[in-house]
């Protein structure tokens, strides 16, 4: 017998494939690495920012009779110069409509203007900074003011790594890959070899049919490992993401989920005679993932009522298993369920994908 | 090598394939019998659509036949699938070979599916395309792809050998050398099958043709004795001028015009068979050298100018006329 057999010549035909295909290259290991470098950047942990408040000053504030207006000035003035003492605001003087303005467009957070019963603040309720600076601002002033609390409360900030966005986004970002890779890199690459004619020239062979799906379900496992690999190093090393569970459990995970989303690819593939068609259906199955299963943002935003279907979506269990792994140190026994139910997906996905698959 | 099968590489019987869509039912097999001999070159001939593609790809087990009978290489391919995968070769109309692999990974690739067989660079020796070997397949002419995919089914060392249309879409030059090719494998004692709808390549290649139309075989002989059915061996094809009247040259018949009818051009010595299309005349001539004269002394009678006038050989096409009624030249075969 001369050469390799069957499964090896097909296995190492896939990589050559795939390594000689730059832009596969790009778009399996580079984008997701991209990805969370500019996320991480753009959601990275600042110091706190200054409250920005505007005080509304008498001049213009003042009653154009005059009555009251000494009084207002006093009182404008004294809270001006409170806030501009403390470090945490960034108090300026302002005009009445320049003020309703600036909040308006959210250059300020929020607006402090005298009046009869005292202060009256002005903000947004709906913008988290100004609801910030209102409180704040209320308790700067009434502390100043002479306010006693009567509760002592101590302070001890703690920022730890693990639970900021980025820490969030790399187990994200691991499970979309995994679903984009399955997808795209068994699903695309069969119809592709399909419209080509390829696939039905290789029945003509006797190559076994088995030997050419576990080739393109192997040479996924392999894609699979470098994309893990650099996610992770990608975030260890420029953000210090920690992996807290072992290693050997995110790699068990992502196999699960690689080889799930494999049979999944495969399904979507089955029938499609057009590279079109199977790029729809990719992105059908993709989209609501992409959005319902937490990837840049948790699935628990959604309504209690969708819930029970989110949680069901393999994506789903894929990055709440990654997460568990690896943001809160979960071993494999803790996440089998959810384990269990991506091996489901994977499964019912193959055995139909089998059954209807066409080769022509 | 394997023993040979005493005789009879394929035969088939009853063979029909009914296609059904929703919005239509295509027999594009509808009762084809044939039977190919061991060691011969056979050729499927028709036109596109006539049945070729359908019934070779049942032959070569891609499709099932709605009903019929089929034996290769004295099996069947419910029994034994494997056995005769491994001892048959194929080239489809059209694969596209992956682009990014080399044509030595191509073949090698190919060649570890069969447990005997050449290697890939006996392979690249038969059809020529050694200088190729480290070449991506993306790179090829249409010609070399052509000749890979005739490797890719040697790589078996095939008993039997299937290609269907191996020479459609290439330039004269490529469509030569995959000629010569396949003549070598036959005389290396390759049974070869091939369906083409090039009448020249048939009478090139071929031992024995079957030529096929709505899914039937409607002759079947060497070349040779196609042709010689038509009774003559030569062709005098002659168009005229316009007609005095204005009717269009060589439409014999229609009113108004003076141009001769079929019947006349008939009774003109040594004609066998005449053919009168829009565009022209052809005659069907056992001596031109005895038809010519008279015609244009005919011609020249009923004052009448010739437009063109050629005489060649009979060909297969001429055979397919007569059989159907219609050319088998179509867009493919204009195209070339």
């Amino acid at each position: 017998m001369s050469g390799p057999g069957p499964f090896k010549a097909l296995l190492v035909s896939r990589l050559r494939e795939f390594y000689r295909e730059p832009e596969a290259i790009f778009w399996v290991y580079g984008f997701p690495v991209l990805l969370a470098i500019g996320l991480g950047i753009a959601f990275r942990e600042r110091p706190p920012e200054e409250v920005r408040i505007d005080v509304l000053t008498p001049a213009t504030a003042a009653a154009p009779d005059g009555s009251g207006a000494p009084d207002a000035s006093a009182g404008a003035a004294s809270t001006l110069r409170t806030l501009q003492l403390d470090t945490r605001f960034r108090a300026r003087p302002c005009a009445g409509d320049e003020c309703a303005q600036r909040l308006r467009l959210g250059r300020t957070d929020l607006v402090v203007a005298p009046s009869p019963a005292g202060l009256e603040f002005r903000f947004d309720p709906t913008r988290p900074e100004s609801v910030l600076a209102r409180a704040r601002t209320e308790e700067a002033l009434q502390r100043a003011a002479g306010r006693a609390d009567p509760l002592r409360v101590e302070e001890r900030p703690t920022t730890q790594p693990g639970s900021r966005y980025i820490d969030f986004l790399i187990p994200g970002l691991l499970g979309m890959n995994l679903m984009g890779g399955g997808l795209w890199g068994i699903g695309f690459v069969l119809v592709d070899m399909r419209v080509r004619k390829l696939l039905k020239r290789l029945v003509a062979t006797p190559m076994r049919r088995t030997d050419f799906l576990l080739a393109m379900m192997t040479s996924r496992i392999l894609f699979m490992l470098p994309e893990v690999a650099l996610l992770l190093a990608a975030g260890s090393l420029l953000f210090k993401v920690r992996v807290q569970g072992s290693l050997l459990a995110v790699l068990a995970v992502s196999l699960l989920g690689a080889v799930s989303f494999a049979g999944l690819g495969l399904l979507v593939a089955c029938r499609a005679q057009k590279i079109e068609t199977v790029s729809g259906l990719m992105n059908v199955v993709m989209l609501p993932m992409w959005l319902l299963s937490g990837i840049f943002f948790s699935s628990e935003r959604f309504p209690a009522a969708l819930q029970p279907a989110i949680q069901a979506l393999p994506l789903t269990m894929l990055n709440e298993a990654l997460r568990a792994v690896i943001l809160e140190g979960a071993g494999l026994s803790s996440q089998g369920l959810r384990l269990a139910g991506l091996a489901l997906w994977g499964a019912v996905s193959f055995v139909l994908a089998l059954r209807w698959f066409r080769w022509s | 090598m394997p023993e040979k099968v005493s005789g009879v590489a394929i035969r088939c019987s009853g063979l029909r394939k009914r296609f059904v869509s929703r919005s239509s039912t295509v027999d594009a097999v509808n009762g084809l019998d044939l039977e190919v001999r061991s060691g011969e070159c056979f050729g499927l001939l028709g036109p596109n659509g006539a049945g070729k593609t359908t019934t070779i790809e049942i032959l070569e087990g891609l499709l099932t036949p709605t009903s019929g009978e089929v034996e290769v290489l004295g099996a069947r391919w419910e029994s034994h699938p494997d056995h005769l995968r491994q001892r048959i070769g194929i080239s489809l109309q059209e694969t596209r070979f992956a682009e990014k692999l080399s044509v030595r990974e191509t073949l090698a690739l190919f060649r570890s599916f069969y447990r005997r067989g050449i290697t890939p660079d006996e392979a690249m020796t038969l059809v020529s395309l050694h200088e190729k070997s480290g070449a991506w397949v993306g790179k090829l002419s249409g010609g070399q792809r052509q000749r890979l995919a005739v490797a890719c089914a040697l790589l078996g060392d095939p008993e039997l050998l299937f290609l269907d249309e191996p020479t459609t879409g290439l330039d004269p030059q490529s469509r030569r050398a995959l000629w010569e090719i396949l003549r070598d494998l036959r005389s290396r004692g390759r049974t070869i099958l091939v369906t083409t709808h090039y009448m020249d390549e048939a009478e090139r290649l071929c031992d024995r043709v079957a030529i096929v139309d709505a899914g039937k075989v409607i002759a079947l002989g060497s070349p040779a004795e196609l042709v010689s059915r038509l009774g003559g061996e030569h062709v005098i094809e002659f168009a005229l001028e316009a007609a005095p009247h204005g009717g269009p040259a060589g439409e014999a018949g229609s009113p108004g015009t003076t141009s001769p009818g079929e019947d006349e051009y008939r009774r003109l010595p040594g004609v066998s068979g005449v053919r009168i299309d829009p565009d022209g005349v052809a005659l069907t001539v056992t001596e031109p050298h005895v038809t010519l004269p008279a015609l244009l002394a005919r011609l020249q009678r009923d004052r009448l100018a010739l437009a063109r006038l050629a005489t060649r050989h009979v060909s297969l096409e001429d055979v397919f006329v007569d059989l159907t009624g219609r050319h088998l030249r179509d867009e493919a075969a204009s195209a070339a």
